[in-house]
């Protein structure tokens, strides 16, 4: 095996991540920390222009609360916040964000980023709290300036973090390699932002040949933020709030502008609505199944109820949509250009974001002014910046939060010294891109005002102990030599197990046993029980994977920290005594929702002996 | 085999020690045949289909074949990035062509400037982040 030279850089903040949270705080972090003579450096897996859920562009900013025009108030964001998540969420940090989210999508603007605008030169909304863009380049942009913020000389790119570095219960760095070098960073700092984004691959995909690598959410987040605040002993929440997107089949293409803009209808293949035909669904999860609009996962449950009774396939109605607003027109001038404006629309949804859905499109001949599209629920995905909430339990600002929910640095998990953005962290669903961004902004901010104020000293790591990290980091490449000669058939060998099967082999004890795809997201107290059984083995034997390069040291470890992603949800969906959320999992055993459970539930782990911790934790709201 | 490479075109990058699509691809797929002088797709089944190498190529060498096991064949969506618009030319597998342009930028590239010229707020203390008031467009920031 090839020998590894060891990369150490002190610094004063490090940034893990460089997606929308992590560019977020580079921007706000770099002019605290200039005022205050500090370092802040920035790490990513990737190269931070295309890095992230956001890398191919997005075609909508998702949140936008407009305080500043007063056609909206804070209220009425908490309560479409706390209503879709079935009563489960963290006012205080939703308003924080929600205070300031105008305020990034501001700066974009200025940085240059396409915003649609009406005639009057207000934006022009897809939704009540969304935005349309020609956003190809969001990414590009929003890098831009975080890398103008920062400098190049404080950015790492193509540096996978795996662990991070403690002194007792203070976080004061993280350990990683380069994915492109035989390099072992450890980067010692006095504050550490986590903003790794969330998890997909943790269960079985619905493609599993060629199209394996087309979730909706990208391949390349693997749960590295919980697995780095789990082994930094913080406090996870809504590790059971999963989120299922449903999407224009295989592909998963978005749909937001076909309901929100098109208005379209969704039908079953008996040209049957399900939000009509199964309205009094509703109620049994009232009083969130009463409030407009219906949440997320009691749309997406309906739908479900219909394709189990064997009434799919599911069509999103584009041609009688498109049809209808065409139609308005006067003319026949009219007509033909606003034939073309909706298809300019329509198309450029999917080019923007979702290119795959283009090419099947194309490759169907679908075109949708004429014919209707199939829809569906895709694979489980933790995503708590979007319509799901799993990420740490951090402190919320000292002016909102309630006294449970403050320990003195808002965004600061419950290991000290860690702060939390974006997917990285829970209970703050639908903050989307922006709010990821500005959300990243709070944390830097207070990040810098802990090192200010605290003087928290740096990481002392002997040599010995940074031997033992980076041993533990490149153990597969050693196990991978060291068993070669066992078979001739480099994947198929007693001594190792390589990445891909155990990706494999984790993902189907989650589909099959923890509500998967192939369980219909049904799931029960006993099946969890075995997956975490077979849980167990899987830990054991991550110890033996195999890395032949590089490329698969960073497979080796991105299976492994979605492993732990996967433990903390096994764990609390089973704590959890009720059915809160279907249409993102169904418990057979307990099928209704009960107020004795409207409330958190946080876990947590000892990295030294590997016992969880679960609780519940009271809900206090900051509204009415 | 999502991404893949047209060995006609590809030139390696002309031997720079990092290729443009190898830069680029978040997911680290992309990798440069030193022999051959030609790149490659080193996992195709955990490719996004996200077009960041095929947009950065600088010789075009680079496309996209939905995946095999969903998509019908003979359908392409070729794009061409610029420093403002992206054109897109839609081949449908009867044959028919679209084409679609859109914006991707209103500022030159590599100019952002992160405190978007807005006045800077001094108070480290305090939810007030560095741009705001200023760029809320408010007198100051929402308090319950
Ligand atoms: C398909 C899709 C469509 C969406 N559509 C919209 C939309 O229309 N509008 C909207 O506003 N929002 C949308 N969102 C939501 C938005 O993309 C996310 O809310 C946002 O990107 C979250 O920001 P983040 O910083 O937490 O994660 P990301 O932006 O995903 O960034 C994660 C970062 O962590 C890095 N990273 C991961 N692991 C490691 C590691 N081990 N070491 C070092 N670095 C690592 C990654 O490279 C990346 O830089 C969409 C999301 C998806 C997936
Ligand atoms: S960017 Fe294009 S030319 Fe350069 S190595 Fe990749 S495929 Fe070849
Ligand atoms: S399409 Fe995206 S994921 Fe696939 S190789 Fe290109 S850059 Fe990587």
């Amino acid at each position: 095996m090839a020998d590894f030279t060891t990369v150490e850089v002190e610094t004063d903040l490090l940034i893990c991540g460089g997606g929308m949270a992590a560019c977020g705080a580079a921007v706000e972090a770099a002019h605290w920390a200039k005022k205050n003579n500090l370092k802040v450096t920035l790490v990513d897996k990737a190269a931070m222009d295309r890095s992230g859920a956001v890398a191919m562009g997005l075609s909508a900013i998702n949140q936008y609360v407009g305080l500043k025009d007063g056609q909206n108030t804070m209220q009425d964001y908490l309560d479409y916040v706390r209503n879709d998540l079935m009563g489960v969420t963290r006012e205080d940090l939703v308003a924080s964000i929600a205070r300031h989210v105008d305020s990034t999508v501001h700066l974009y603007e200025k940085w240059g980023l396409p915003i649609w605008k009406d005639k009057d030169g207000g934006y022009v909304h897809e939704g009540r709290w969304q935005l349309m863009i020609n956003g190809e380049s969001y990414k590009i942009i929003v890098a831009e300036a975080a890398k103008n913020a920062l400098g190049k000389d404080n950015i790492y790119e193509r540096v996978f973090i795996t662990e991070p570095l403690m002194d007792g219960d203070r976080c004061v760095g993280a350990v990683g390699f380069s994915v492109r070098e035989n390099k072992f960073y450890v980067f010692k700092a006095r504050a550490v932002l986590c903003a790794m984004g969330g998890a997909v691959g943790v269960f079985k995909p619905r493609s599993s040949g060629e199209g394996a690598g087309r979730a909706w959410y990208p391949p390349f987040n693997s749960g590295a933020s919980t697995y780095f605040t789990l082994q930094a002993g913080a406090e996870l929440t809504c590790q059971e709030v999963r989120f299922i997107p449903v999407r224009f089949k295989d592909a998963y293409g978005p749909v937001g502008a076909w309901f929100l803009l098109f208005k379209a209808r969704a039908t079953n293949a008996l040209d049957e609505n399900y939000m009509q035909t199964r309205a009094s669904e509703l109620e049994k999860w009232a009083p969130y199944g009463k409030v407009k609009p219906v949440p997320a996962n009691l749309r997406n449950w309906l739908m479900m109820l219909d394709v189990m009774e064997g009434k799919g396939p599911i069509y999103m109605r584009t041609e009688e949509a498109i049809q209808a607003i065409a139609k308005e027109t006067t003319d026949e001038k009219a007509y033909k250009k606003k034939m073309k404006e909706l298809e300019n629309e329509a198309w450029e949804d999917f080019l923007d974001m979702t290119i795959s859905q283009a090419i099947l499109w194309a490759a169907t001949d679908t075109e949708p002014e004429k014919k209707a599209s199939e829809i569906a629920a895709a694979e489980p995905y933790f995503i708590g910046s979007h319509s799901g909430a799993s990420g740490a339990w951090v402190s919320g600002p000292k002016d909102l939060a309630p006294k449970e929910y403050f320990w003195g640095y808002e965004n600061m998990s419950t290991a000290k010294g860690l702060f939390c953005a974006g997917d990285a962290s829970g209970a703050s669903s639908h903050k989307f891109s922006s709010g990821s961004h500005a959300e990243g902004r709070i944390a830097a901010k207070s990040a810098i005002r802990y090192i200010v104020n605290e003087k928290p000293a740096k990481a002392k790591y002997d040599a010995a102990a940074i031997q033992a990290l980076k041993d533990l980091v490149i153990r597969p490449l050693k196990t991978y030599a060291d068993n070669q000669g066992l078979s001739t058939q480099a994947d198929v060998n007693p001594g190792y197990i390589m990445p891909n099967m155990f990706r494999m082999r984790m993902q189907k004890i989650m589909d099959e046993y923890a509500g998967g795809v192939t369980a219909q997201f049904t799931t029960s107290e006993r099946n969890l029980k075995r997956a975490l059984e077979l849980l167990a083995m899987l830990k054991e034997d991550s110890a033996k994977l195999g890395a032949k390069d590089l490329h698969d040291l960073m497979r080796a470890w991105e299976n492994t920290h979605r492993m732990y992603q996967a433990e903390a949800h096994v764990r609390t969906i089973l704590f959890r005594q009720e059915t809160r959320w279907p249409g993102y999992y169904f418990r057979s055993d307990k099928p209704k929702m009960d107020k004795d459970w409207e409330v958190f539930v946080n876990c947590k782990m000892d990295p030294k002996s590997g016992e969880w911790e679960m609780k519940k934790v009271p809900i206090v709201r900051i509204s009415k | 085999m999502p991404s893949f490479v047209n060995p006609e075109k590809c030139d390696g990058c002309k031997a720079q020690d990092k290729t443009a699509c190898q830069y680029i691809c978040p997911n680290n797929l992309m990798v440069l045949d030193k022999d051959k002088m030609k790149a490659y797709n080193q996992e195709p089944d955990q490719c996004w289909e996200c077009m960041c190498c095929v947009k950065i190529c600088p010789q075009q060498a680079m496309d996209v074949r939905g995946y095999a096991d969903f998509v019908p064949m003979g359908a392409s969506c070729v794009p061409m990035r610029s420093t403002d618009n992206i054109m897109w030319t839609v081949k449908f597998r009867g044959g028919m062509v679209k084409r679609f342009k859109f914006p991707i930028r209103t500022t030159p590239e590599g100019k952002a400037v992160p405190n978007g010229g807005w006045d800077t707020n001094p108070d480290l203390d305090g939810p007030t982040l560095y741009t705001e008031p200023q760029s809320l467009g408010m007198d100051s920031v929402w308090s319950k």
